[in-house]
């Protein structure tokens, strides 16, 4: 007989673990994440930032999202590009937003990049990886441009041109032919459009669309599909059923009666 | 002094028993791809999409799959490329030797017969090929067949195959088999319209299926002789 009851001292309790990986061996399969295989590249250029990302979003082979938005809003000046587990990105980035806007009415002044950096590495670090977001994050300060990337363990790179995700070999091998000192404006969404759609045509996990975002001082320019090289073709011909071509497989018709007895009052205590 | 005595000779005796070591070795892959069959009433259409890739990469744009065994018969495979290249190759000597045995080129049903038999005489170390074969038989008649990498075989109306299948198999089944659709007429399908299908069937699957796209090769299989038209894909 258990004359006293044990109080749990603390620690990591792997319980579940252990749990999940016995399931697992029984056959049962958990849900899927939706990665999105994804290429996106940031750079710095005379006045600003560049950002670019492509437009497809993956379930394993198939294409779940053919058009979807991955350069998210952070602040009124700061955008971040995310690719990995698509919930992950999203909600990493609305947080931030979140804690950002916060910040700037408690500050009253305008968030530094650094300042959601260190929010951002701080928070993915936390979770020791297991929020599966890949960041390039791109704004500017009171300090000028700043960018970054942030991998999904918390490590983070300051450069002058990045990219990630799995079209990040193509992208950067683009960048790294072409990229130099004080791009002008446009020729910094020229090289970001380029090393997107070698992304979309080189690496499978990419695809469809262009999304840029062109940060400067006190101004920010989002182009939504900037480039569409994937435009599908007109099918051949219509497959509109005639009428009556689906089965009924059974068919009952009741007349329905609404039978009201007086008027209840509405119950308002 | 002589180095060799400066080691302790223990150490070879007195060394622990080292774990065994695993290694694996993978012989199989899986380069992705979609084959689609169709069989007329006096033809046969035969297409694939000609992209050959595996995991996010794109080895080639423009690697065929399908190929033209005899005047009547055209050979789809899917699965693993190297595989696909061997099994074609091997056939084509077979037939080779058959032509000149017997002075005349293999019936498509008797090749059909040739491919189970050589898929399943490699039954423990198969071809990781999933094949359509599809012609004309001896009256003029299309024909089509599927099989799976050990050699079974089923006579189909209209086939799907490769990483694709999925998705284009129900579609086939309700335009070419008219599945699911009540009062319907039943007329033989046109060539024009199993061409508009195929198309059609090709093109919804670049958008969905990463592992298709960049071109796409139809052949046409009539009496009078077999035909490939070559259309564009989207390459993203």
């Amino acid at each position: 007989m258990v004359t006293k009851l044990e109080q749990p001292k603390g620690g990591f309790n792997f319980d579940n673990y252990q749990r999940n990986v016995a399931l697992e061996k029984k056959g049962i399969t958990f849900p899927k994440m939706t990665k999105t295989g994804t290429t996106i590249v940031g750079l710095i250029y005379k006045d600003g930032i560049c950002l670019g990302a492509d437009t497809r979003a993956t379930a394993g082979p198939i294409v779940a999202d053919k058009n979807c938005e991955k350069i998210h809003y952070l602040a009124p000046n700061m955008y971040c590009c995310g690719a990995g587990t698509a919930a992950d990105t999203e909600f990493t980035t609305a947080l931030i937003s979140s804690q950002l806007e916060l910040h700037r009415l408690t500050t009253g002044r305008e968030a530094r990049v650094a300042t959601a950096l260190i929010m951002l590495k701080q928070m993915l670090f936390r979770y020791q990886g297991h929020i599966g977001a890949a960041l390039v994050l791109g704004g500017y300060d009171v300090t000028g441009p700043n960018l970054y990337t942030i991998h999904p363990h918390g490590s983070t790179d300051k450069l002058p041109y990045v990219t990630m995700g799995s079209g990040s070999l193509a992208a950067m091998a683009v960048f790294e032919s072409k990229w130099r000192k004080d791009l002008e404006r446009q020729e910094a969404i020229d090289l970001v459009r380029e090393a997107i759609e070698s992304g979309i045509f080189n690496d499978l996990g990419s695809g469809s669309n262009v999304d840029v975002t062109v940060i400067e001082k006190g101004k920010i320019d989002v182009y939504r599909n900037y480039a569409k090289p994937n435009e599908r073709g007109v099918k051949e011909q219509s497959y509109k059923f005639k009428r009556g071509t689906t089965a009924i497989l059974k068919e009952s018709i009741r007349d329905i009666v609404a039978i009201t007895e007086g008027i209840e009052e509405m119950d308002i205590s | 002094m002589n180095p060799v005595t400066l080691y302790n000779n223990d150490i070879f005796t007195n060394v622990p028993v080292e774990a065994p070591v695993e290694r694996n070795f993978y012989p199989y892959a899986d380069n992705g791809g979609t084959s689609l069959g169709i069989a007329g009433a006096d033809f046969c259409l035969m297409a694939s999409d000609t992209r050959k890739s595996s995991g996010y990469s794109i080895h080639s744009r423009y690697s065929p799959k399908a190929f033209k065994l005899t005047e009547k018969a055209v050979l789809a495979t899917n699965g693993f490329a190297a595989d696909g290249l061997a099994l074609t190759k091997r056939l084509g000597q077979k037939l080779e030797w058959y032509k000149h045995a017997h002075d005349k080129e293999m019936s498509t049903p008797a090749l059909a017969q040739m491919l189970a038999n050589t898929l399943y005489y490699k039954r423990f170390f198969p071809y990781y090929t999933f094949n359509l074969l599809g012609g004309i038989d001896e009256q003029g008649r299309g024909v089509l067949y599927s099989f799976d990498p050990v050699g079974s075989m089923g006579t189909e109306v209209c086939r799907a195959g490769g990483s694709s299948a999925a998705l284009i198999q129900p579609f086939l089944d309700n335009q070419v088999a008219l599945k699911n659709q009540q009062g319907v007429q039943q007329t033989p399908l046109s060539l024009e319209a199993a061409i508009r299908i195929t198309k059609d069937s090709f093109t919804s699957a670049t958008e969905r299926d990463i592992y298709t796209g960049d071109y796409l090769e139809i052949f046409i299989i009539r009496q009078e002789g077999t035909t490939i038209e070559r259309i564009d894909l989207k390459k993203d």
